[in-house]
């Protein structure tokens, strides 16, 4: 048992966290948000030279050759200033895809165009119906010859409206909740067929609303009949990367509203001396540490090897997360008082970012009950 | 970063597990299960079979008499006796007052207590808290003045959790109440049967009797049991509550409980199906099973982080461990009186004047949870209550 980082390790996480703490004030991050894509492809250029795109793959096929750990070091930093760009997308979800999905071929063309920074992935799994369940899918594949042709609409696609590639979810058989019969398609978000609306999210980042009509699909990722226990494996190590990522936002916030306690003066002396206001601050402290330490659990956990086991122990970390980060984004405005009211203060969009976090992929209510259905994690004895 | 345990540490968990099949009597392990304290009788009979074995002091070093574990070692030790469930090493003893000998006596004073409180020879009991020192321990009354070879005490101490089955009590006493208060304070060790000690039962809520008070009228205390320096005594008390750390998450005696709760609400019924069928209940045990994983981790996180450091400074996440721990052992209590339904109701504890219901007006799974439930209250009081705690954070880790 390990804590510490590698030299390597820590090196990656000192980079990531020198390049943002430069570039991304949260004056600056205002200017990227307020541009054409809605985020920086300057920023997109610098995290491609750090290797930050090319982060989970090998090596040997032109990647950084980083695992679940490093994901969760540069998810924090992420976190820490809410940052815009579409790396959870296209790296981590995208990536996903590529690395347990892609054939070689594939994988050889567009692995070292996702690390170069010139293509990017976004995942179209959500629908009206769905909510959070990934396998209610009424988007259809259908073969035709040696391909497959889709329709259907899908939301809420996050990045979708700058995304080169769209990884969608489609069902080639089956009732529209059947676990079986989903399979994963890679499309061209540029083609004909391919109508999308991008809209801007509460929590300042992009997505779009996507309808495909006859579109032919470029490729399929993953066994096109029976696709789903793909899906679950890519959003466990994209779940995993979100719990970093709130880990980042909750000390981020949590950091913000202690120092607003020691300077912020009322009755002659600052708040933070008011005993009422310490124990809430020790309580979000308690609910932060509690949220890295499921983090790690979070990081282990994405490498399990029996799918059961591992879809239980993200469902337990979505509920860790979901819950401290309700609580450490709710009190840090509370603690701060009228002014992370204001848009203008960034505290309140840590905290929308937060309650956003929570909700990918399913919140932590869904997630006690799909645990509390599955047995839970400890054994009757 | 490598978060699982060592092939050796693997193996060790192994063998402690076999240890305690092959050595824990059924009887013991039995009352455990039903969520009774063990009795005096089984708590000795167990701590020298984990003597015998050189298992009795898990945090001692190898000098003291302890089998020089790693830490990761001691906690995996102790949560496999939490889960069998087993007693635990006599925490006065082991977790008290024998580290702060270790650490402050003498070679004398080592030699004299620490193989008899191993051997539990000697069963010890704190005198620390007093009818008006609880959360402000520092202010103090018990008086100790010296005279000649010996200091003479006079004063009440509260609280005294097992001074019933007591020999030895460890207590801190003034012995300068001119000085700031903590610095008038010493720590003394005294024979219980040494003449103008009184012990008076506390009644606690459930109807049992864990905890006494102990007066001290005109009590002669040799001055070679002084421990440490005089006036020097709340260093033993801060060094000795430090030590408290790790124990009060409890991570494998809530794991145990919540095993033994789906096992209650599996007989439970409700509704015409077992409770453990219903969402609402099965959400709420869910819940705690969260948390319990999370606070699994940040022990694994204290422990890993403890291990290296030099600054002997405690890890932030350390802060979490008592309140995240009691909370989850006073939850894991409640839901355990609530799956038992009507048949919580049956007092499985002793009235006022001692006398206990029969054991068969309930099912045995249900018999007396409730008694554990209000007694499991004191969890969130004692050893710094949650809120001095939250102080401690406040002030350590966020610097208000």
């Amino acid at each position: 048992m390990d804590f510490d980082l590698t030299e390597e390790q820590r090196l990656l996480q000192d980079s990531v966290a020198r390049l943002l703490g430069d570039r991304y004030g949260f004056e600056q991050r205002k200017g990227y948000m307020k541009s054409a894509d809605g985020w920086s492809r300057e920023i997109w250029g610098q995290f491609a030279e750090l290797g930050l795109l090319g982060l989970p793959f090998g090596e040997d096929e032109g990647g950084f050759g980083g695992g679940p750990v490093e994901t969760l070091l540069v998810a924090e930093q992420i976190g820490r200033f809410i940052t815009l760009e579409p790396w959870v997308s296209t790296v981590v979800i995208g990536g996903g895809f590529l690395r347990h999905g892609a054939s070689q071929e594939l994988r050889n063309e567009l692995v070292p165009q996702v690390a170069s920074g010139e293509m990017l992935l976004a995942f179209a799994q959500v629908e009206r119906q769905s909510r959070y369940d990934l396998f209610d899918v009424a988007t259809t594949a259908k073969r035709d010859g040696d391909g497959w042709v889709i329709n259907g609409r899908k939301g809420y696609v996050v990045h979708g409206d700058s995304a080169d590639r769209l990884i969608v979810t489609a069902r080639v058989a089956g009732a529209q909740r059947d676990l079986k019969g989903i399979g994963v398609f890679l499309v061209d978000a540029k083609d004909p067929g391919v109508q999308r609306r991008g809209y801007r999210t509460v929590d300042g980042q992009r997505a779009a609303e996507v309808e495909l009509s006859n579109v032919r699909a470029l490729a399929v990722l993953g066994n096109p009949e029976d696709g789903l226990p793909l899906v679950d494996q890519v959003v466990d190590e994209s779940i995993a990367a979100l719990a970093g990522e709130a880990v980042g936002a909750m000390q981020a916030a949590h950091d913000m509203t202690i120092d607003y306690m020691k300077t912020r003066q009322q009755f002659g002396r600052p708040i933070g001396s008011f005993q009422a206001l310490q124990h809430r601050a020790a309580d979000m402290l308690v609910a932060l540490e509690q949220a890295r330490s499921m983090s790690y659990f979070a990081a282990i956990s994405s490498e399990e090897r029996n799918p059961t086991e591992r879809r239980k122990s993200m469902a337990a970390v979505k509920v860790q997360i979901g819950r401290s980060a309700r609580f450490v984004g709710q009190q840090s405005i509370q603690l701060h008082g009228g002014i992370a009211m204001t848009i203008e203060y960034a505290c309140g969009h840590y905290f929308k970012r937060l309650t956003v976090n929570d909700a990918m992929f399913g919140d932590a209510d869904h997630y006690v009950r799909y645990l509390s259905d599955t047995g839970g994690l400890v054994a009757a004895a | 970063m490598d978060l699982r345990f060592t092939d050796a540490e693997i193996a060790f968990r192994q063998e402690v597990r076999d240890f305690i099949a092959k050595e824990l009597p059924a009887e013991t392990r039995e009352r455990m299960i039903a969520g009774k304290s063990p009795t005096k009788q089984q708590v000795v009979d167990w701590q020298r079979k984990l003597n015998a074995r050189g298992w009795a002091a898990p945090e001692w070093p190898k000098e003291a008499g302890g089998p020089g574990w790693t830490l990761a070692q001691r906690y995996i030790f102790r949560e496999e006796l939490q889960q069998a469930p087993a007693p635990s090493p006599l925490g006065f003893n082991i977790n008290m007052c024998g580290p702060v000998i270790i650490e402050f006596g003498t070679e004398e004073q080592k030699q004299r207590f620490l193989p008899r409180m191993l051997n539990l020879d000697d069963w010890w009991c704190q005198g620390f808290s007093e009818p008006g020192a609880g959360s402000d321990l520092a202010g103090l009354k018990t008086r100790a003045v010296r005279e000649g070879d010996h200091y003479v005490v006079n004063g009440q101490k509260t609280w005294t959790t097992l001074a019933q089955h007591a020999d030895w009590i460890f207590l801190l006493v003034r012995t300068d109440p001119a000085a700031k208060k903590q610095e008038g304070i010493s720590f003394l060790v005294c024979d219980m049967k040494t003449p103008g000690i009184t012990v008076r039962p506390i009644i606690t809520i459930e109807g049992g009797h864990e905890v006494n008070e102990v007066f001290f009228d005109d009590v002669k205390i040799p001055a070679e049991n002084l421990i440490g320096e005089e006036n020097k005594g709340w260093d033993c008390a801060k060094f000795l509550l430090g030590n408290e750390r790790f124990g009060q998450a409890r991570v494998g005696a809530s794991r145990e409980r919540i095993r033994r709760l789906k096992v209650i609400a599996q007989e439970s019924m409700d509704g015409g199906q077992p409770l453990m069928q219903d969402p609402e209940f099965r959400r709420k045990v869910t819940e705690i099973e969260v948390e319990l994983k999370a606070l699994e981790m940040t022990v694994m996180r204290v422990i890993a982080t403890e291990s290296k450091r030099r600054d002997k400074k405690p890890d932030p996440a350390t802060s979490v461990l008592k309140i995240k721990g009691t909370e989850i052992q006073q939850m894991c209590s409640e839901l355990l009186m609530k799956a038992a339904g009507p048949y919580a109701w049956a007092d499985g504890d002793p009235d006022e004047e001692g006398e206990t219901n029969d054991v068969d007006v309930a099912p045995d799974w249900a018999f007396g949870l409730a008694g554990v439930y209000f007694n499991w209250r004191k969890q969130s009081i004692y050893g710094g209550s949650n809120e001095i705690q939250r102080n401690i954070m406040a002030k350590a880790f966020l610097g208000l």
